[in-house]
């Protein structure tokens, strides 16, 4: 099922295949990764992934640090999603300590990994359609998420790196009137979703193009290990959220949103229903959450905090499908061991190293893009 | 494919005819939210230099450093975090954990120089235009980190205590002792404030991690007078702890007295293991106190011979005289003078210098002389009728008591004075079945005894009368009795002094008591000097004037405790003795070479 047909030598010598790099600075490339791509006229034949442009060493200076110190560093990890990283690592770091999370604190939580998703969402969009030269909705959505960045900044003090899920709750409370201006971005994108479904699902250029391209077989779902809007394109009814319901979800109104085939068109599909989905999760919950109550608990004292020996594995759905964290600790004031489980790993080298073969070079960007990867989250 | 997949996109020329949404920067400023995460702003004034920004930085990005608007003082180290914008990745943990909150984030977001030099700052000290800003980001007050809250001290039912002389506090059980050394920052501001320096940070540390054979060598490199601080210590080191900017203060004092507790007095010398090699040099201490007794022990681990002259017949002075047993148990104040005994010091009971011994003797035997005579006079009322047989002296009442003899101060007593000497003359009288009224001539928040003491002895239902003025003694109708004349008092103020109390002469009032407890203040006794020595030696309002190694102006004497230092509780008695160890070493040191 893994196996690539490699070009020999000797055939690379014949003058009739030639080699570009792809990235690792490429606007269809979202982030630092470089794909090694041999051509012969302008298909695809061969492609090879390289990585290591942005490995900092998470995981290893995380164990150098103390629980409450890691909790500003892992928003890092996925740069256009700190706030998953930040609820896994404190999910993990409460389980491991034994501490009940306030119920207001674990709305606050929810509702700020929804926004995330939907901001994530609208840069992608932008990525999606830049990629098949639709670069006016590019203009359009980022504005919007810049609008979700403003709401972000009112809500947690940083417009990227938010550092609001901390071990043991969230860190503020939402500001006086937050619920009006959140509800009228949510009107403004819903109004931007629909110029989109105009300009980019019902477009002639788009359709063309991305019909078809990168198709995942159903069977290659599980043999690669395939998450999120991915696999729910091929049919696959999956989501953490439903599944293993964590924070409030099980309290919410929602249907996992599948499709018959995966391919660019219908994953772009999936994600834009799912973006839907997102504004109706936001208003269910701005609506129904409770305004009064704790929204952090008591923490041992951090500057000498020691969580007993154990080991943990906490998951959740980010925009690109299940992201994991694994922790051990061994009783000490310092983490053993993380493990961060990312979908990009699969999906930007071992998925697009197949998905790529026959593939055009003008639809390589697309292509990728289509997966929706990050390359900081493979090197982390 | 559609006809309407052709025609659909050209919707996007709609937006053609729609406003731009950019700004039109630097015309239009875009002001950060309101909790926006922006650069640091410092208040000095509030800032203690604790240094737990720094300690939580995860980037390194605070340095604590000295700055010259700021004085390193008492509760405050004197300096301030500068950050290094290099580093500093404004995740603005050094806010949420400062101690006391003078620490925060304007919604400022923009800087440029040309200097890099200029992007490592000092906040509150480098003028920067944002340090006055309302706006960002700043703790919430509902999240904190700092643990504010002090496991509650379980103590006797101030009913069931008047019952006996059984300790009043029961001193913390294993849960709560952890739970409360899991509190410390290990910010050390502590370690300054303490008279001894103790290593207050270490060896809750040690609580923590319930090493207590460690925590009591860590007590000990200070303080000998462990067990018997862990319950009486005046705990300067609390007054100063920053956590009390938001909560309650550490109970440094209770988990002292929790690691001296886990460990029986047998166990001592194994743990302390103080060795004594002996250098040949004699020393002589008057005063068998806490300043006495803590020059004695360490003196002795340093090799010298020491001899102790004690006018009573046990040791602790003012601590087993004065101190009834309710607050510090005979056996606790034991345990720690059996073990500085148990060294080889040798201590002469019920031996007065003046009476017993000459002081021109020790001058002769002796290499140095310390001197903690401690103040055991009572001061004078000076109002007439002062000397009727049924006044007493606070001291005398104590003592009494302390001895397991009956001071007969009657069934109905007043106490004057708002020291502790005179609220432990009033807590013991009721505990001998006496109703008992202070009388004290200023405020409650003028009284110079402990806080505790004061709430306690209310709760003990002591009746306080203030602004009280005694005016005359004298005798009543029965020979039992005596009658006090007082008069109310109006506080004025004065400028640059604490304000004063006023007679008022047309408001007196006369009581009848069984007794009067004079408790008003207590003065040294020297008439064991010689002339030619006292001569010598430099007085100050009733003090010796000495320096920080208690050496005077005769070479061979050294001086501390109550009648040297101002404070004059234990634990600067104790300070005192240490410092006289050292200071003696060095003296002898010289003289010897």
């Amino acid at each position: 099922m893994f196996e690539i047909n490699r070009l020999s030598e000797a055939e690379l010598e014949s003058g009739k295949y030639t080699k570009i790099w792809h990235g690792p600075q490429h606007p269809g490339i979202t982030g630092n990764m470089s794909l090694e791509l041999t051509l012969c006229g302008d298909d695809v034949v061969e492609c090879k992934t390289h990585v290591g442009y942005l490995h900092r060493g998470f995981e290893k200076m995380m164990e150098r640090r103390t629980f409450i110190q890691n909790f500003p560093i892992v928003c890092r990890i996925a740069v256009p999603e700190p706030t998953f990283n930040e609820y896994l690592y404190a999910a993990a770091v409460e389980e491991l300590a034994g501490i009940e999370v306030p119920e207001r604190a674990q709305w606050l939580r929810c509702l700020n990994l929804e926004m995330m998703r939907l901001a994530s969402f609208l840069m992608w969009l932008g990525g999606a359609s830049g990629s098949f030269g639709l670069r006016t909705v590019y203009q359009w959505t980022v504005t919007h998420r810049d609008y979700m960045l403003d709401l972000f900044e009112e809500m947690t003090g940083a417009r990227i790196y938010h550092m609001y899920i901390s071990p043991g709750g969230v860190r503020a409370p939402l500001p006086e009137g937050f619920t009006e201006r959140a509800m009228s971005v949510m009107n403004g994108i819903e109004k931007l979703l629909f110029e989109v479904e105009r300009v980019v699902l019902n477009n002639a250029v788009f359709k063309l193009r991305s019909q078809g391209l990168g198709v995942i077989d159903p069977g290659m779902v599980d043999d690669y290990g395939i998450v999120g809007p991915n696999a729910r394109a091929a049919g696959f009814a999956r989501d953490v959220r439903k599944d293993s319901p964590y924070l409030v979800y099980d309290q919410l109104d929602f249907e996992t949103i599948t499709h018959d085939k995966s391919d660019a068109y219908n994953r772009t599909v999936v994600r834009y229903q799912e973006m839907h989905q997102c504004i109706s999760l936001i208003r269910q919950m701005l609506e129904q959450m409770p305004t009064e109550g704790s929204f952090h608990a008591d923490l041992p004292n951090v500057l000498h905090w020691k969580i007993p020996a154990g080991q943990t594995y906490v998951k959740a759905e980010c925009t690109r499908g299940e992201y994991g964290y694994f922790l051990v600790t061994d009783g000490s004031e310092y983490l053993r061991r993380v493990t961060i489980r990312g979908p990009s790993y699969t999906h930007a080298i071992a998925v697009m190293e197949k998905l790529v073969v026959g593939v055009n070079i003008a639809d390589v960007a697309g292509l990728m893009v289509s997966l929706h990867t990050y390359p900081p989250e493979i090197e982390r | 494919m559609k006809l309407k997949d052709l025609t659909s996109p050209f919707y996007v020329w709609q937006r053609a005819f729609e406003k731009p949404y950019t700004q039109a920067k630097p015309i239009q400023e875009r002001i950060g939210a309101h909790a926006y995460r922006g650069f640091h702003i410092n208040d000095i004034e509030k800032c203690v230099g604790c240094g737990t920004c720094e300690e939580i930085c995860q980037n390194g990005a605070i340095d604590m450093v000295k700055i010259a608007e700021k004085a390193s003082q008492k509760g405050d180290s004197g300096l301030v975090p500068r950050f290094d914008y290099g580093r500093c990745c404004w995740c603005a943990l050094c806010v949420d954990i400062c101690t006391t909150g003078s620490l925060g984030m304007s919604n400022e977001y923009t800087w440029a120089s040309d200097d890099p030099d200029s992007f490592r700052f000092t906040p509150g000290v480098d003028e920067t235009s944002w340090q006055d800003s309302e706006h960002g980001y700043r703790r919430h007050p509902d999240y904190n980190l700092l643990k504010l809250e002090r496991p509650e001290m379980k103590v006797l039912d101030p009913d069931e205590g008047l019952k006996s002389f059984d300790e009043v506090v029961a001193g913390y059980d294993h849960q709560q002792a952890i739970l409360e050394a899991d509190r410390c920052i290990e910010c050390e501001i502590c370690v300054a404030t303490c008279p001894a320096n103790m290593d207050i940070p270490d060896y809750i540390r040690a609580v923590r991690e319930q090493d207590f054979d460690e925590g009591l060598r860590i007590l000990y490199k200070t303080n000998p007078f462990s067990a018997t601080c862990g319950r009486i210590c005046t705990h300067h080191c609390e007054t100063d702890c920053t956590i009390s900017t938001f909560g309650k203060p550490l109970a440094i004092r209770w988990l002292k007295r929790y690691i001296v507790d886990q460990i029986p007095a047998e166990r001592f010398a194994e743990i302390l293991q103080d060795e004594v090699v002996e250098n040949g040099h004699h020393v002589s201490i008057i005063g068998a106190g806490p300043g006495g007794m803590s020059a004695a022990y360490y003196l002795r681990k340093k090799g010298y011979g020491v001899t102790v002259y004690e006018a009573s017949a046990s040791g602790g002075g003012m601590l087993r005289y004065g101190v009834p047993s309710y607050r510090l148990p005979d056996d606790q104040l034991d345990k720690d003078i059996d073990y500085i005994v148990s060294l080889g010091v040798e201590v002469k009971y019920n031996c007065k210098i003046g009476r017993d011994v000459e002081f021109q003797q020790l001058m002769d035997e002796s290499d140095a002389i310390f001197i903690a005579t401690g103040l055991n006079q009572p001061s004078s009322m000076r109002i007439e009728g002062e000397d009727h047989p049924r006044v007493l002296s606070g001291l005398a009442v104590l003592d009494d008591v302390a001895s397991h003899r009956d001071p007969g101060v009657g069934r109905k007593i007043a106490v004057i004075g708002g020291g502790n000497v005179a609220m432990d003359a009033a807590r013991v009288s009721r505990r001998l079945g006496a109703d008992v009224t202070v009388l004290y001539r200023r405020r409650i928040v003028d009284m110079p005894a402990d806080k505790e003491e004061i709430h306690e002895a209310q709760e003990e239902h002591v009746r306080f009368v203030l602004q009280a003025i005694p005016v005359l003694i004298e005798d009543a109708d029965s020979e039992e009795q005596v009658t006090i004349q007082w008069g109310e008092a109006e506080m004025v103020a004065e400028e640059g002094k604490r304000p004063r109390p006023v007679l008022q002469e047309d408001r007196m009032h006369t009581e009848t008591y069984d007794s009067i407890i004079s408790a008003i203040g207590q003065a040294g006794d020297f008439s064991f000097l010689p002339q030619d020595i006292s001569d010598q030696l430099n007085q100050h309002w009733g003090k010796f004037e000495v320096d920080e190694r208690q050496r005077t102006t005769v070479g061979k004497i050294f001086i501390g405790g109550d009648i040297a230092n101002n404070v004059a509780d234990a634990i600067s008695a104790i300070a005192d003795g240490k410092n006289a160890a050292i200071g003696i070493d060095d003296f002898v040191g010289a003289e010897t070479n």
